[in-house]
């Protein structure tokens, strides 16, 4: 999900690292990289013009707080310009009225509006326990009404029937009718797709929306809209009180701009987001999460909490120490090492969770390095004695053989897993030479997010 | 160059000879959202229109200034931009355009425009390529395209132009997936007398392979086979999709003779990434633009052709039936820059 965004994110950051501070000519740059990346992504242009000139404002003259690098602090105002953007904390949806809640779906053809209602009506029933109705006002495609009335069935929730020859209106009064004489807690109106500029379809939703008065009415949008949403939401918006928006298909490579440009266009907050084809492929929308996601910070927060719970702290705590002295660490702690990854999810979970250009990276220089390998090396260094571990340099000739045989692989995969032990030990002892701190801010150069 | 609007005596350019007249017959049945249609022309005129009107507003204000220089040319790379056509093609287009003021020392914003006409058609010419659907039989279509690109819909309208001229058709109800996309396909079949196949569930590839199998024995001209929506990163959706490619060429070694992938014009540049993703799994052959009747511009073709170029088969401008039209780019480079006060220049 909106990854290319993050890549581009993740290059502009690394041509600004390096650099001393924030100075105008730098900042702006780095703006024009961001802009190019915002347009790559299809957030709409006037959208980006306001972006840029907010984070340009901000960050010039941008005191450099601490150990920051000066790309860090300007990631760090374009973070927090970019979640506004999107909309602050994640609203849920308002049901609080005399039953039942009516909830008018709209949008453009093809946006995903009837799987929406399913999804939607499905979270609802399960989460909420709420008793959820639906029905099509889609008079105009061929079978639309059909598919609302499958997708319920597979939603659990229930349908009231239409037919492509009756009145929209008709249609909404009756299934309100219906729904308050059965005690249903939502009523989901579904309506037909049309263009922002088809002014008899837009007067029709208008008048349907006034005669039904919904405590809730969604714009279903795809994520995967170009520049134009800019102004389908626009009209929209005018046409119709909206209360949020749902962004759909954002289980595709789409770079999602799209969310961008509507929300700030309609001021409206984006409740959900559909996941995926099933029925409960839909989240519950979270700015802050996108924001970092997009600035290519990955989910650090998750990857330390995932650390925290996995690693045993007194382990690690010994762990830095012989980092620190540099002398000592031998096999046994490099398969604790091993051990540890492990637990967080393997390598796989662990490169999930990077900021981009580091997973990136990762993958390039360690294509070998994936969960089959590391159990392999895992193997290898089990069917060393406690001898062996601790001094691996009187590891020779006939001791390889046999461990290798131990193992189950060849005395090449035994070399190859030494080579890379030597290569770690010398790292651990550049990093004893420069101190904790030193890695630290080396570490810091390498993950923007960290502070 | 520029005379597209009053171009009204020029013999049918989209070989629609009678369109008009079976037009009005079927045209009952299906316009429910679009009011009494007259001709395609007119439609397709007021379909690009609204392209037009978005786009060129500002051209013709751009144009009409008195001099070129560097404000002009970022507007116009704005105006590029906010049609979708992407970085890449507006940046090589802003290229073209500064040698050429440069070469030829443009004087006036006018002749700039020429240029960029001509650079934009130059760029989407090799798009322009008709679809030739006699060389095979039965000619087998396969459909392809993201949720929501329109795919259903424009294999209704392109059984309709087939049908105007004169072939038989056949559709393959090949979404086994979404609920009710069958009972559609069904309902376009009805509306214009052509068998639709379908099975109860179950495989897509077989289906089309049921499908071939009965256009051979009823000696029916051309089968369009639909497809479930699929975005490109559902990796063993794009692998159920390369199946029923490799069923088809199972039944016919030289099918499927075209594979359409359809784009929805409101789209911004992840249309490119579908193009390339789908051309991966399934060889496009062509593209169906649609939705071309909102105020997306469509200019998310230039960034087609400049990284991925596919023939652009058909154009759809409208939501009747017969709004679904063959690609022609001069009209379309016209109908994207014509402004209205200087449409002859």
């Amino acid at each position: 999900m909106l990854d290319n965004l993050t890549q581009r994110f993740g290059r502009v950051v690394k041509n600004l690292r390096g650099q001393a501070r924030l100075t105008e000519a730098n900042v702006t740059d780095m703006l024009r990289e961001v802009r190019m990346a915002l347009l790559e992504a299809d957030v709409a242009l006037p959208v980006i013009k306001d972006f840029i000139a907010k984070v340009k404002e901000k960050s010039i003259g941008q005191e450099v707080i601490g150990s920051l690098t000066p790309g860090q602090a300007l990631v760090g105002v374009v973070q927090r310009e970019l979640t506004e953007l999107m909309g602050g904390a994640s609203v849920g949806l308002n049901l609080a009225t005399q039953p039942p809640a009516i909830i008018l779906m709209a949008g453009l053809q093809g946006a995903g509006k009837t799987t929406t209602t399913a999804k939607l009506g499905k979270w609802l029933k399960e989460r909420q326990k709420k008793k959820v109705l639906a029905v099509s006002c889609d008079v105009y495609r061929p079978a639309a009404i059909e598919q609302l009335k499958t997708v319920s069935a597979q939603a659990g929730i229930d349908f009231f029937p239409s037919t492509p020859d009756q009145k929209p209106a008709d249609i909404a009064a009756a299934a309100i009718d219906y729904a308050k004489r059965h005690f249903y807690d939502v009523l989901f109106i579904d309506t037909a797709g049309r263009l922002a500029i088809d002014t008899a379809m837009m007067n029709e939703i208008r008048a349907l929306h006034a005669q039904v008065k919904p405590i809730e009415t969604l714009f279903i949008v795809d994520a995967m809209l170009g520049q134009d949403a800019v102004n389908t939401a626009k009209i929209f918006a005018e046409t119709l009180p909206l209360t949020g928006i749902i962004l759909t298909k954002l289980d595709g490579d789409a770079r999602g701009g799209a969310a961008l440009s509507v929300r700030h266009v309609t001021g409206k907050p984006i409740k959900f987001a559909g996941v995926g084809e099933k029925l409960d492929g839909l989240e519950e929308f979270h700015p802050e999460r996108m924001a970092s996601r997009i600035l290519g910070m990955g989910d650090i927060l998750s990857l330390v909490e995932d650390a925290q719970r996995n690693v045993d702290q007194d382990k690690a705590q010994a762990f830095a120490k012989k980092m620190k002295s540099g002398k000592g660490f031998d096999l046994n702690d490099f398969k604790e090492q091993i051990g540890q990854m492990k637990k967080m999810g393997g390598m796989a979970g662990l490169l999930d969770k990077l900021p981009a250009q580091l997973s990136q990276a990762a993958q390039q220089a360690g294509s070998t390095v994936n969960d089959k390998s590391m159990n392999r090396l895992e193997g290898i260094i089990n069917s060393m004695t406690p001898t062996e571990r601790t001094k691996p340099e009187i590891i020779k000739a006939t001791r390889k053989r046999r461990i290798a045989t131990g193992a189950g692989v060849s005395v090449q995969e035994v070399n190859r897993l030494l080579n890379q032990f030597e290569q770690t030990q010398k790292m651990m002892k550049q990093f004893s030479k420069g101190g904790m701190q030193k890695m630290m801010r080396g570490m810091k150069g390498m993950l923007p997010g960290m502070r | 160059m520029f005379s597209f609007l009053k171009k009204k005596d020029r013999p049918s350019a989209l070989s629609m000879p009678d369109a008009a007249d079976t037009a009005t017959s079927a045209h009952d049945a299906t316009s429910a959202a679009t009011p009494a249609a007259t001709s395609w022309r007119d439609r397709l005129k007021a379909g690009l229109s609204r392209t037009r009107a978005a786009l060129t507003t500002p051209l013709g204000e751009l144009f009409s200034r008195n001099r070129i220089d560097e404000a002009l040319l970022e507007d116009l790379e704005t105006t590029l931009l906010t049609a979708d056509c992407g970085i890449d093609a507006t940046q090589w287009l802003l290229d073209e355009l500064k040698s050429a003021v440069k070469k030829n020392t443009l004087e006036s914003p006018s002749q700039l425009r020429q240029v960029l006409a001509d650079r934009l058609t130059t760029l989407l010419a090799p798009l322009e390529q008709p679809l030739d659907v006699t060389a095979h039989k039965p000619f087998v279509i396969m459909i392809a395209g993201v949720n929501g690109a329109g795919k259903t819909t424009s294999i209704g309208k392109l059984a309709k132009y087939f049908q105007s001229q004169g072939k038989s058709v056949l559709l393959a109800a090949g979404d086994t997936f979404r609920a009710a996309a069958r009972e559609q396909l069904k309902i376009w079949g009805e509306r214009n007398g052509i068998a639709v196949i379908a099975q109860e569930s179950g495989d897509p590839a077989a289906v089309v392979f049921d499908a071939i199998s009965a256009a051979r024995a009823r000696n029916i001209d051309i089968v369009l086979a639909d497809t479930a929506g699929r975005l490109p990163t559902q990796l063993h959706l794009m692998e159920e999709i390369a199946k029923v490619r490799r069923v088809i060429q199972k039944i016919d070694v030289t099918g499927p003779h075209e594979v359409l992938l359809v784009l929805d014009a409101n789209i911004g540049q992840n249309a490119v990434q579908q193009v390339k993703a789908f051309d991966q799994s399934i060889h496009v052959t062509g593209l169906v633009l649609t939705k071309l009747d909102g105020t997306a511009k469509g200019g998310v073709l230039a960034a087609i052709a400049r990284q991925c170029p596919k023939p652009v088969r058909f154009i759809g401008v409208g939501e009747g039936i017969d709004d679904l039209q063959p690609f022609r780019v001069d009209e379309f480079v016209e109908a994207l820059l014509a402004g209205p006060e200087n449409a002859a220049a």
